[in-house]
């Protein structure tokens, strides 16, 4: 069936696939065809009619033009893209196109990067015989992050068919007709989609442009660096426009493998985060509670005595709390230090709060599966994840599995509005659990030899007709090989993570499913390899005496910390808690790329390093893909590239193995320490054998308990500065919401001022009706400003109307 | 462009899958609605689109609010931009409050060259509208449609949902005169 037919494009032979369009086999011939309406990502409108070539079929020619967009391939063609009926065709096509064109590039900011100037110049006229009045087409404002010029459209409904096909919700739409039809919201309101920013690339002309970007730069003033996103575990390929120094725009960069050629908004926009007015520009030290700037060699000289001094009278005493998207450099150079001090307690896993079955854990946990496999998968179980909002792009390649007719089940604290067909099982915390064990029941899972906590759940859940039908799925898709279960951000952040561990692994083994997760920041796969865990050392190595996890680092408060690239009272799993234990602290070292009052709160010295794109390093994403990258732009100030400033600080302190010179040498060192491991999620040991195994910590089963999921634009210190993207729709900011059940039976109604308590700490907020909350929760966001006087993400909460 | 009856810049009801579509427009409405969506495989319920903006919008006195263009997004499960598409895309669907009557005169080009345009300077002078407004009295809105598939009998009227077929001015005139 797919025998190929050999066909010559301008003269050129070429084999193709019979059905493929004429332009994809140009395309891949390298022969250009111009167009505006097809995009190889887009199902086919043909309706721009630019593409039109001439074509032949075994000595017979077609009467008129056809669109090379739109014409399948058939053996025996003989297509012309530039013989004089072609040009002619398209000459007139492009004479119509322009004919409501304003013709205003030297104002228009895809000026000089845009495919109907590039095309006009090759097809155009000098002169316009149109005389007659132009149509003009008022404006929308589609929000922050898409600027609009809609007299400037063509029509050819890319942005339209990209909300259809690949966003999944249909926002912009061509309304009207003839003279009239116009692309817009028809109703005026912003565009609120994870991946918005899209159509901002697809857009052939400059109706469709970046906001925050708008007018900073012409295209060819631009250099571009290629780079990573640094926002989550996908690690989408970009590309950073700079112009003297400063990151003007982010575009992506073709790579199937893993983004394909979309990006989502939040790595196409967060670089305005770099340039917020809190950026550190030069160490500090805190002298009798005033900030005073000092040279680095001083504040090194500092940080250096004041950590060995207590690690050398208790390295138990000092710990480590690393964001988990520092890059591998900075991951490695950060534990060797540590651990050549003695210090033990070091975690990147900041919004854990159960650790306990770290022995049992795999060492090197990952995807389980390469990104563009996600999207061939069967069945997929989702436990404990907002998809859209954590893995943006992620979520893009499950959506594809879906429309190709995988099941997805998800089990979740609240609903999730998804773009494709699935079973969604909407629990409290405590619940959640029980809902899994219902499905392990439903794949008769129940009968193990020992009790514990995992087999009794099962005793306990009743398997109604869902489960049995997620668990008929997962066991046909795990016959092929193609079942995944996936634990995201919520399922880390719950109290019964370990419980929820062994209740994917039941049910893989019963299954024949796969268990992957989705790992926290831009490094999470980084940070295993190169050791960033208390119990295992690069490559995953297990450690005879293992430290303390973030969690338990923070409950048991240490004399000093060293804090990498976070905000204590936005990054940690509690706030509060976390924010009592710093303040106690006799010693706390940041090395921080901004200067925000909790730091200056908290810490005693401020070391100012380089954000994203002012360092070179590697992510590895969550398939275990290592992407390095260099540096964009130089950092601000004093700033420095973090591998440097450890390397100087390991100097500082006389260890031995800091001389490296460059980045790439600490990644070498890091491959030959064992960084070069393969991840695998087969579990180390028993992961049911859960260390001590008292009753799970959910089966308390509170009154109510707050779900602090984590909003998609407040997940890092750099997102959370993008102003654009805090101020679209999807920017949530602190409230309390729940199910209007829940709330009516509390007496509470929708915009009550409520004191929010969690043990001591306490947050005033206002109520939200949500019928997506389940029973038994309120949904009350952490990273978000507000919630920094909150305890722990999924935890206990009482609510007071005030 | 623009709607009546809401908020300038509010944010649109997408189709929600909670809503309750039995809360949706009347019995009787839902009962036509539903017989216009077994006329198409069950998957494709969104194929009523058009038989259901007709309906809605002979229960709203001629027009269509955006409202109920939502409502009947939610009602198909389809989104609300791709309802709007049809109904602005159609001239026979009102998106502003009309007469008691309407007016269409077929501008296409049968009846263009056939005198259509005279048709509706005629209207135009005597009555004080222009295509797409409505009489002071409420009586009729004109409007200037696309072929009425009537081109033999150019140039062609619909007035309410009866042709009128080779009209002058002075037939058209008597038309309007015998309307309430
Ligand atoms: S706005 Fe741009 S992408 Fe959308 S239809 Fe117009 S030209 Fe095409
Ligand atoms: S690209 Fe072929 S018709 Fe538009
Ligand atoms: S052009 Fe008027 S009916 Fe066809």
């Amino acid at each position: 069936m797919t025998d190929k037919v050999t066909i010559e494009i301008d003269g050129r032979t070429c084999e193709a696939q019979p059905g493929e369009m004429i332009i994809a086999a140009a395309d891949r011939e390298g022969i250009v065809i111009p167009r505006f309406c097809y995009h190889k990502k887009l199902s086919i409108a043909a309706n721009c009619r630019m593409c039109l070539v001439e074509v032949e079929q075994n000595g017979r020619p077609f009467p008129k033009p056809l669109p090379a967009c739109a014409t399948p391939i058939a053996a025996g063609m003989r297509v012309q893209t530039r013989s004089a009926k072609a040009l002619e065709a398209q000459r007139g096509t492009m004479e119509f196109l322009l004919i409501n064109h304003p013709l205003d590039c030297p104002i228009c900011d895809q000026g000089g990067e845009c495919e109907l100037q590039d095309v006009a110049m090759g097809y155009g006229d000098d002169l316009s015989r149109y005389s007659e009045g132009k149509r003009v087409v008022l404006d929308e404002d589609l929000g922050p992050l898409i600027a609009t010029d809609m007299t400037r459209c063509i029509h050819c409904t890319r942005c339209v068919r990209f909300g259809a096909e690949i966003a999944g919700v249909r926002e912009l739409g061509a309304t009207g007709r003839g003279e009239d039809m116009r692309i817009g919201t028809y109703v005026g309101h912003t565009v609120a989609h994870e991946l918005s920013g899209n159509v901002i690339d697809l857009c052939p002309v400059g109706a469709l442009t970046a906001k925050p970007s708008r007018f900073q730069a012409r295209a060819w003033e631009l250099r571009t660096v290629p780079g990573v996103a640094p926002h989550d575990a996908l690690g989408a390929n970009i590309e950073l426009h700079v112009r003297r120094g400063r990151v003007i725009r982010i575009h992506p960069r073709d790579n199937e493998a893993v983004n394909e050629t979309w990006l989502a908004d939040r790595d196409r926009f967060s670089y305005a985060g770099l340039y917020s007015d809190d950026r550190l520009c030069e160490p500090m030290v805190k002298r009798d509670g005033e900030w005073h700037p000092l040279p680095w060699a001083d504040a090194l000289r500092l940080a250096a005595t004041g950590l060995a001094a207590r690690a050398q009278s208790d390295a138990a005493a000092v710990g480590l709390l690393m964001s988990p998207s520092a890059t591998l450099e900075e991951m490695y150079l950060a534990q060797k230090l540590m651990r050549a001090l003695g210090v033990a307690n070091l975690d990147h896993r900041l919004r854990q709060q159960d650790c306990r079955s770290d022995a049992a854990d795999p060492a090197l946990p990952w995807l389980g599966v390469p990104i563009a496999e996600v999207e061939r998968q069967a069945a997929l179980l989702l436990i404990g994840t907002d998809l859209r909002q954590e893995q943006p792009l992620l979520a893009h390649r499950v959506r594809k599995a879906a429309l190709a007719g995988a099941s997805v089940t998800l089990v979740n604290p609240y609903r999730l509005d998804l773009t494709f067909a699935n079973r969604q099982f909407v629990a409290d915390p405590a619940a959640m659990l029980l809902e899994l064990a219902a499905i392990a029941k439903a794949l008769g899972g129940a009968a193990k030899e020992a009790g514990g906590a995992v087999a009794d759940l099962i005793g306990m859940a009743k398997a109604n007709a869902g489960h049995k039908e997620t668990a008929k799925q997962l066991r046909a898709a795990g016959k092929q090989g193609a079942g995944l279960i996936l634990l995201g951000a919520l399922a880390a952040a719950h109290p019964d993570y370990s419980l929820l561990k062994a209740l994917a692994y039941r049910i893989a083994t019963a299954s024949g499913a796969r268990v992957g997760f989705l790992p926290a920041g831009a490094n999470g796969v980084g940070a295993h390899l190169a050791g960033l865990v208390p119990h295992r050392g690069p490559g995953g190595a297990p450690l005879a005496a293992p430290g303390l996890a973030a969690a338990a680092m923070l409950a048991a408060p240490r004399r000093a910390y060293l804090l990498w690239g976070l905000e204590p009272d936005r990054d940690l799993a509690d706030p509060a808690q976390a924010q009592r234990a710093l303040a106690g602290a006799e010693l706390v070292v940041a090395a921080t790329s901004f200067r925000t009052p909790a730091l200056e709160a908290l810490a005693d010295i401020l070391l100012p390093i380089a954000a994203f794109a002012e360092t070179s390093g590697t992510f590895v994403n969550a398939a275990g893909t290592w992407q390095g990258f260099a540096g964009a732009v130089v950092p601000p100030g004093e700033a420095r590239p973090g591998w440097k400033v450890l390397r100087v600080l390991g100097n500082e302190l006389g260890l031995a193995g800091f001389e490296q010179t460059s980045s790439a040498e600490v990644l070498a060192e890091l491959r030959a320490a064992g960084g070069e491991a393969t991840p695998d999620n087969a579990p180390a040991g028993d992961p049911e054998a859960i260390a001590p195994v008292p009753a799970p910590v959910s089966a308390e089963r509170p009154d109510l308990w707050r779900i602090g999921n984590l909003p998609i634009y407040a997940i890092d210190p750099l997102v959370r500065r993008a102003p654009a993207l805090r101020h679209t729709p999807l920017g949530e900011g602190l409230a309390v919401r729940l199910h209007p059940e829940e709330a009516a039976a509390r007496g509470l109604a929708d915009g009550d001022a409520v004191l929010v308590a969690q043990g001591e700490a306490r947050a005033t907020s206002r109520v939200v009706l949500d019928a997506a909350v389940a029973r038994g929760c309120a949904r009350i966001p952490s990273g978000v400003p507000g919630s920094e006087s909150l305890g722990a993400s999924i935890a206990p909460v009482t609510l007071e109307k005030v | 462009m623009g709607f009546r009856d809401t908020p300038a810049g509010a944010a649109p009801s997408p189709a929600d899958p909670q809503r309750d579509k039995g809360q949706l427009f009347t019995p009787e409405i839902r009962a036509a609605i539903d017989r216009a969506i077994a006329q198409y495989p069950p998957e494709w319920r969104q194929s009523a689109v058009m038989p259901a903006l007709t309906l809605v919008q002979e229960h709203n006195g001629g027009w269509l609010s955006r409202e109920l263009m939502d409502d009947v997004a939610a009602y198909l499960d389809m989104p609300a931009i791709a309802v709007y598409e049809v109904a602005s895309f159609y001239s026979m669907y009102d998106l502003e409050p009309v007469g008691r009557h309407k007016v269409c005169v077929c501008n296409s080009v049968s009846c263009m060259l056939n005198g259509s345009e005279d048709l509706i300077g005629h209207v135009t002078d005597k009555y004080g509208v222009r295509p797409g407004e409505t009489t002071p009295d409420g009586r009729f809105t004109l409007k200037e449609v696309e072929c009425l598939g009537a081109c033999r009998h150019a140039p062609a009227v619909l007035v309410g949902k009866t042709y009128h077929e080779c009209l002058t001015p002075q037939a058209l005139d008597r038309l309007i005169e015998d309307l309430e």
